[in-house]
């Protein structure tokens, strides 16, 4: 956003001949002091004020945020030859307008008509097939953060479909982690910054490492989607990204999940006593860190989600480039309950919607 | 009947040919998907209390909605008057809650519904005066100091300018000439100035040249069958009236100018400014009274020469601090300068029978060096006057 600046040389030449003051001069001042009204800085209304007007209806766009957190995408398994789980998903490309404000419409470039994409979650060491339908208007991809081989890797040349066409991504679910997918094709740029991106979380199997402590075991199981020591947690995916609504190369809306302040206007319910994890993805395309901060806690940090033990303890808030990821684990046992905020701690974005509440409830 | 066939028949022809291109719409195969291009211009802002209001011109050839609205950066609540699309040339009020601070600068972006935006920056927050308070009356003094005073004073020399002989009287002509082109050039510029903060599709700019030439051509027209041109004992009363007038009206734009950079912060008023302006306006006086010396004025006629030329000061003063629409105030100077234009041939015509075509010609350098003069002394003037 540019600003027209003020023209000081006016300023400063109005003001030179201005400070000869004689008797208008001061009835100037005079007439100024008594007119003049200062604001007051926080009268009742603004501290509400600052946010969109109106709500966005998931029906009609299609998506919840709220789901979003939690709606993970399990695919299809079925067991092949030599045994082992294949996991398959099918992923479809399609334009579609999606609404990322209240009444702020956006043509977005979407996977399974929801921005973002569905999120993937599978189990460390599982064969992977995802089958993937180009229904759009341009060519995309899916390239996956993760360990695959050159042909798998969604560029263009490697895996890239043309509308109508279709490919399927073969790779192994290594490592376990936070990850993420986006489209590939080129202009890189617009690609992401349209919708075409989603979590990729690869829960860690114990099984696969013998030599792991019982205490690093539990911590394994407690990741793993479908365990009992996996349902006391009170798992979500934020995938922090923004909008680009007038293609000036900077974000207009600010959000995770899309929907600006779609969890300040709908806090985000917690178990107070209930362990939180949340798997943090930086997608957000223009500029050069996102982040994520906590009020009134602390959290372990888990970079990339690639280890058992936290790479950052108890820390309020973490800087993540783009693309980068990580596993979020904090508690409110024994907190008052009651609204706590979480936001971007660059002011700007959680003033452009990046911002939102956890309704602890005791 | 044949007679209105003939007058109806081509109003007939031009509706069918409408209808018959919107049915048959040959332009469909352009149109694709493409949103039309949107346009919004925020034409003014309101400072209140706590409170920005801002006018908004939809210039869309489509209904354009505003979705949400920026303030400095983030997202902010508020209230559209009235509510709902703007189809094209509808104006709506948005009005924000919001700890505006005084003297600083703050920066509003309104998105419409398909994220397009557009951003309007207030460069020194300060209240909108009310005209109503004892700034009012202040400023109204300033206007005086502008308007009244100068032209006033000017107006003084009329007893020395009867004494002095046919030669003095060509080059205090000639160098009312040159005044009046300043001020023709520097009421046009300043109607094209406000005229391009206008919404671009009322085409204000347009208006403006169109505006100055009818009200030349109107004024002249009136003026001769008023007698302004005879050298009957009318003509240069009136002569002297319509100077009055067009000065008055380019005045009136010189408050406009001097309250609309005090209201966004662009100036102090300081008493050399406004020194600055009763110098530069004393030039004015002489130039209302130049026609009148062969005259008898009574008072009340001079003071009410001194008023139709120096009161607009006050007025434009007052309307200059609102929030004011700028294609009106573009249209007012346009008058102005039309007004102008037309004393200006009045004024060329007068010295022509006077003193060129008549048995004892004056010579020509005094008219130059007068007519020149009268510009030099209006720029530099000027020069410590700008705003």
């Amino acid at each position: 956003m540019n600003f027209p600046r003020i023209n000081r040389r006016h300023l400063l030449g109005t003001g030179l001949v201005g400070s000869w003051l004689g008797l208008i001069g001061a009835s100037a001042s005079a007439a100024l002091a008594t007119s003049s009204d200062t604001p007051k800085g926080h009268s009742p209304h603004a501290a509400g004020s600052m946010m969109t007007v109106g709500d966005v209806d998931p029906a009609s766009n299609g998506f919840d945020p709220h789901s979003i957190l939690t709606d993970w995408d399990r695919g299809v398994t079925s067991v092949d030859s030599d045994g082992r789980t294949v996991r398959e998903f099918l992923i479809t490309a399609e334009d579609k307008e999606i609404e990322i404000a209240p009444g702020v419409l956006f043509s977005a470039w979407t996977y399974n008509g929801r921005v973002p994409g569905p999120t993937l979650r599978v189990t460390e060491g599982e064969r992977l097939r995802i089958v993937f339908r180009n229904n759009g208007s341009m060519p995309h991809t899916m390239h996956f953060h993760g360990i695959h081989g050159a042909s798998m890797d969604g560029l263009t040349g490697a895996g890239e479909v043309e509308p109508g066409g279709e490919f399927t991504y073969r790779f192994d679910a290594y490592p376990f982690g936070c990850h993420l997918y986006h489209c590939h094709s080129i202009p890189l740029k617009r690609h992401i910054h349209k919708g075409l991106y989603g979590g990729f979380i690869i829960d860690p199997d114990p099984d696969l490492h013998p030599d792991l402590d019982p205490q690093a075991i539990a911590i394994a199981r407690s990741r793993q989607h479908g365990t009992p020591e996996n349902a006391i947690w009170q798992e979500m995916v934020m995938v922090m990204n923004g909008f680009d609504t007038n293609f000036d190369d900077e974000n207009e809306v600010y959000a995770v999940n899309t929907v600006a302040h779609a969890y300040a206007k709908q806090p985000i319910a917690i178990a107070r006593d209930r362990p939180v994890r949340i798997y943090l993805i930086n997608i957000t395309e223009f500029d050069q860190i996102n982040s994520f901060h906590l009020h009134a806690n602390f959290f372990d940090y888990h970079d990339h989600g690639t280890t058992l033990a936290p790479t950052s303890r108890t820390i309020d808030t973490v800087m993540l480039c783009q693309g980068q990821r990580g596993i979020v684990e904090f508690s409110f046992a024994g907190f008052e309950p009651g609204r706590y905020m979480f936001h971007a701690h660059q002011s700007e974005f959680a003033e452009l919607g990046w911002m939102g509440h956890f309704e602890v409830v005791a | 009947m044949r007679q209105i066939l003939r007058i109806a028949g081509p109003f007939l022809m031009i509706v069918l040919v409408a209808i018959g291109f919107v049915q048959l719409d040959p332009l469909a195969v352009l149109r694709g998907n493409a949103p039309p291009v949107e346009k919004l211009t925020i034409e003014l802002a309101q400072i209140n209390q706590g409170e920005l209001k801002l006018r908004l011109r939809a210039e869309s050839s489509e209904a354009m909605s505003v979705a949400q609205v920026q303030v400095d950066g983030a997202y902010w609540k508020f209230e559209q008057t009235p509510p709902g699309p703007l189809s094209r040339l509808r104006t709506a009020w948005i009005t924000m809650n919001y700890p505006w601070v005084q003297g600083e600068s703050h920066h509003i972006t309104v998105l419409t519904n398909t994220g397009a935006t557009f951003d309007y920056a207030i460069d020194v927050a300060m209240s909108t005066p009310d005209p109503a308070s004892s700034l009012g009356w202040f400023l109204g003094l300033i206007g005086l100091f502008v308007g009244m005073v100068p032209v006033t004073l000017g107006m003084l020399f009329f007893p020395a300018l009867r004494a002095a002989g046919p030669g003095i009287m060509a080059f205090v002509l000639a160098l009312t000439m040159g005044l009046l082109a300043y001020l023709f050039v520097d009421t046009l510029s300043e109607a094209q100035d406000l005229a391009e903060k206008s919404a671009e599709t009322l085409s204000i700019r347009k208006v403006v040249w169109l505006v100055a030439l009818v009200t030349a051509v109107g004024l002249f027209m009136i003026g001769r069958r008023l007698g302004a041109g005879s050298g009957n004992g009318r003509g240069p009363a009136m002569l002297a009236c319509a100077i009055a007038l067009g000065i008055g009206l380019h005045n009136f734009g010189e408050g406009l100018a001097i309250g609309g950079a005090f209201a966004s912060g662009a100036v102090t008023l300081g008493s050399f400014l406004v020194i600055g302006f009763t110098l530069h306006n004393i030039t004015e006086g002489i130039g209302i009274v130049a026609p009148l010396t062969d005259q008898r004025p009574d008072l009340l006629m001079l003071c009410g020469l001194s008023a139709l030329a120096g009161l607009p000061a006050v007025l434009g003063l007052w309307v200059g601090v609102q929030a004011f629409s700028t294609h009106w105030a573009a249209i007012a100077l346009a008058v102005g300068a039309g007004a102008i234009l037309q004393v200006l041939i009045e004024v060329g015509l007068l010295i022509q029978r006077r003193y060129l075509d008549s048995a004892a010609p004056q010579p020509l350098s005094s008219l130059l060096v007068g007519g020149v003069l009268g510009l030099v002394l209006m720029y530099s003037t000027s020069l410590i006057v700008t705003v």
